[in-house]
């Protein structure tokens, strides 16, 4: 008996100490975790660079902040799996003591990482997933979604095409999830902003050739076929609209696009398309010399998910810096109460559902004649202040706002 | 206007021919896999992976050294075919006397690391290949707008897939490979080189591969997963047409294309599975495959 009171005294006293240590730095080391797409279809536009830009964070706050603990990042591959995500965060939580872990590049490794993160008290900093179900029916205290999602998406291309006089819409859908919510989103704009929506299609996922989809489309007469879908999917159906004679006669509308796919693709295929994205490399002197630093270790231009990474987790440091711990709940509580002011947003804020509030932006991809210097490939068309490119709080299905 | 199920005539005409295009694809690849499993049995996983490398190394000749498209349709097999044989020499030739089971290890493993190496090297978004000038444009066929180049595509394949067909069934070299796969010792007492012949059928039967990904560098992205799409699907053909069958895998092929075609205009959601239900469907009726022979 004596000896089970002398073992829980002691451990009362440990757990006193780990309580006092959480007032500080634990371990004196802040931990990232990159868990991110290293070897699939999104591994271009997140994976590796992602890492890079993460580190690039951590380089250039310990450059000028000096902090006086430690920073470590380590990075894993979520295959784009739930289950491998959520493992990977557990692990990471539990055993290797990870602070912050960040990107997630689809709906589903970032639906269950962050929930793995509310779990164990962490912060989650998504970057790379696009649903809104991340800030509405899941949302929780300790994730921030950063860079855009499928509603800033939908609202900024959509309503930018149907002002343009493309009032006619079909969509191309890659049946799954995120497919679904993108074209529920899109839709909606665009019926709210005058025009309509003839029909749709949905084609399994992944999918390699689009023409039977494409030439229903044709048949269907719109003027603007909007592609509900992503990566190879999205750069396949456009390749074969050009074969099949329907662009130029028909628009395209890309909903979610990014520079490494017009890159891919040349800007043969992508001229004219207009798309929105939360980041281009080429707007500012900030932008660029951020990014020709990027381009330098990566050989690549960031995409808006690497670019957001930086700031993320930049804001993540200061935060910690700021408060003198790595407790879950000051940080966060730090992060939402200071402004976002870097490259990548201006007076950005957190909001109480998690979604990081920055402008966004309306691109249409150039002409080849146009495009004077290797990765010119946007005309910025318009800026779409925060408030007008995210779901407006009065519609949020986030249990943690207050109405 | 004719409609057959609320479908249009000429709109139903024109997914047939798409289906025609997507089948000349399956059948010039399932061809590969047949020639190979009939005269090696050896189940090659990294089809996949050799078409993909095919695609590359077309956009490679165009990029690095301006080899053209055409220069390339004829090259890039060859090429492919070198690789082939490297790993036919290297390493399948140790799994002749083995189970099945190893040779597809092997080649599944092989698919993976090309597939990581080419990725690795490329990025996963892919590249662009162009149309070759002669080949843009399109044909009004009434019913539908074909691409030149999809027709191009239906044409070379078929002609490639029958000649193959008749090199192998109708050709004393034919013959002597069909008699070294049957009977590999009393063909070589004959005097006929039994390990060379196996040799260039590998080689063969990737130089197909290649040549499918030369054909469709310019139709798709050239893409490092673009092979690990397919072979699934291509699998199944052969499976279907059954194992090893030469004619069965070119009609297999070009029929599980029109099929998949008709079943994007009316469910376009399952036209990723119809070839399996087929699969299973022809399993349970007629397990050796709709062309194959009872062995």
């Amino acid at each position: 008996m004596k000896a089970t009171r002398i073992a829980t005294a002691i451990a009362a006293a440990l757990g006193l100490a780990a309580g006092a240590a959480q007032a500080q730095i634990s371990d004196n080391v802040v931990k990232i975790g990159v868990l991110t797409d290293m070897s699939g279809a999104y591994s271009d536009l997140a994976g590796p660079g992602a890492v890079a830009a993460v580190k690039m964070a951590v380089e250039d706050f310990k450059a000028k902040d000096k902090p006086a603990f430690a920073i470590e990042v380590v990075a894993a591959d979520h295959q784009n799996k739930g289950d491998i995500a959520s493992n990977k965060a557990r692990e990471w939580f539990d055993r290797d003591k990870v602070d912050v872990i960040t990107d997630m590049v689809t709906t589903s490794t970032a639906l269950a990482a962050m929930k793995v993160a509310k779990d164990k008290n962490r912060i989650a900093l998504i970057s790379g997933a696009a649903s809104t179900l991340i800030t509405n029916e899941n949302c929780n205290d300790v994730t921030v979604h950063w860079t855009y999602d499928t509603y800033a998406l939908a609202n900024g291309t959509a309503k930018a095409v149907v002002k343009q006089g493309g009032k006619t819409w079909f969509f191309l859908t890659a049946d799954y999830a995120f497919g679904q919510s993108l074209e529920k989103d899109a839709s909606a704009v665009v019926v709210a902003n005058g025009g309509k929506v003839l029909g749709s299609v949905r084609h399994p996922f992944p999918g390699t050739d689009f023409s039977s989809y494409l030439l229903k489309a044709q048949a269907s007469g719109a003027q603007v076929i909007g592609l509900a879908n992503a990566g190879t999917d999205t750069t396949n159906s456009i390749k074969q609209a050009a074969e099949f004679g329907i662009t130029p006669k028909q628009t395209l509308a890309g909903l979610l696009m990014f520079i490494t796919d017009v890159h891919s693709l040349g800007l043969n295929a992508t001229q004219g398309m207009y798309l929105t994205t939360g980041f281009y490399w080429d707007m500012n002197d900030q932008t660029r010399a951020w990014s020709r630093r990027f381009f330098d270790r990566q050989k690549k231009m960031p995409t808006m998910v690497q670019a957001g990474l930086y700031s993320a987790v930049m804001h993540y440091l200061e935060a910690v810096k700021a408060t003198g711990t790595d407790d879950t709940q000051k940080v966060m509580a730090a992060m939402k109460k200071a402004k976002i002011n870097d490259f990548f947003a201006k007076n950005g804020y957190i909001r109480d559902d998690g979604r990081m509030m920055h402008d966004m932006y309306l691109a249409q991809v150039k002409k080849p004649s146009e495009s004077k210097y290797p990765w010119d490939y946007y005309w910025i068309r318009q800026t779409i202040p925060a408030e007008e490119a995210f779901q407006p709080l009065s519609q949020s299905r986030c249990p943690l706002v207050k109405k | 206007m004719t409609e057959i199920f609320g479908v249009p005539l000429p709109a139903l005409m024109g997914q047939l021919m798409l289906g025609l295009v997507n089948g000349s694809f399956y059948a010039i690849l399932s061809l590969g896999l047949a020639v190979i499993f009939g005269m090696l049995n050896i189940i090659n996983f990294a089809h996949g992976a050799l078409y993909m490398m095919g695609a590359f190394f077309a956009w490679m000749g165009l990029t690095y050294f301006g080899i053209g498209y055409w220069w390339a349709l004829l090259l890039v097999p060859l090429a492919v075919g070198v690789v082939g044989v490297a790993i036919e020499r290297s390493m399948l030739r140790w799994l002749y006397q083995l189970d099945h089971l190893y040779g597809l290890l092997l080649t599944f493993g092989l698919a993976l690391i090309i597939e990581g190496l080419f990725r690795d090297q490329y990025g996963a978004s892919g590249l662009p290949y162009e149309i070759p000038e002669q080949l843009t444009g399109a044909f009004n066929l009434g019913f539908m707008f074909l691409p030149k180049y999809r027709a191009w595509v239906i044409a070379a394949s078929l002609t490639v897939c029958f000649a193959t067909w008749f090199l192998i069934e109708k050709t004393r070299l034919g013959a002597y490979l069909r008699a070294a796969t049957e009977n590999p010792r009393l063909t070589q007492a004959f005097g006929i080189n039994v390990p060379l012949m196996v040799m260039l059928t590998y080689g063969f039967g990737v130089a197909l591969a290649g040549f499918a990904g030369v054909l469709a560098a310019p139709a798709f992205q050239v893409n490092p997963l673009m092979g690990s799409h397919l072979i699934i699907v291509v699998f199944a053909v052969v499976v279907i047409g059954g194992m090893g069958s030469i004619l069965g895998s070119i009609l297999t092929g070009l029929a599980l294309g029109v099929i998949e075609g008709l079943t994007k205009v009316f469910y376009p959601e399952v036209s990723a599975t119809v070839v399996f239900i087929i699969m299973v469907a022809v399993l349970m009726i007629r397990p050796r495959g709709l062309f194959g022979k009872e062995k």
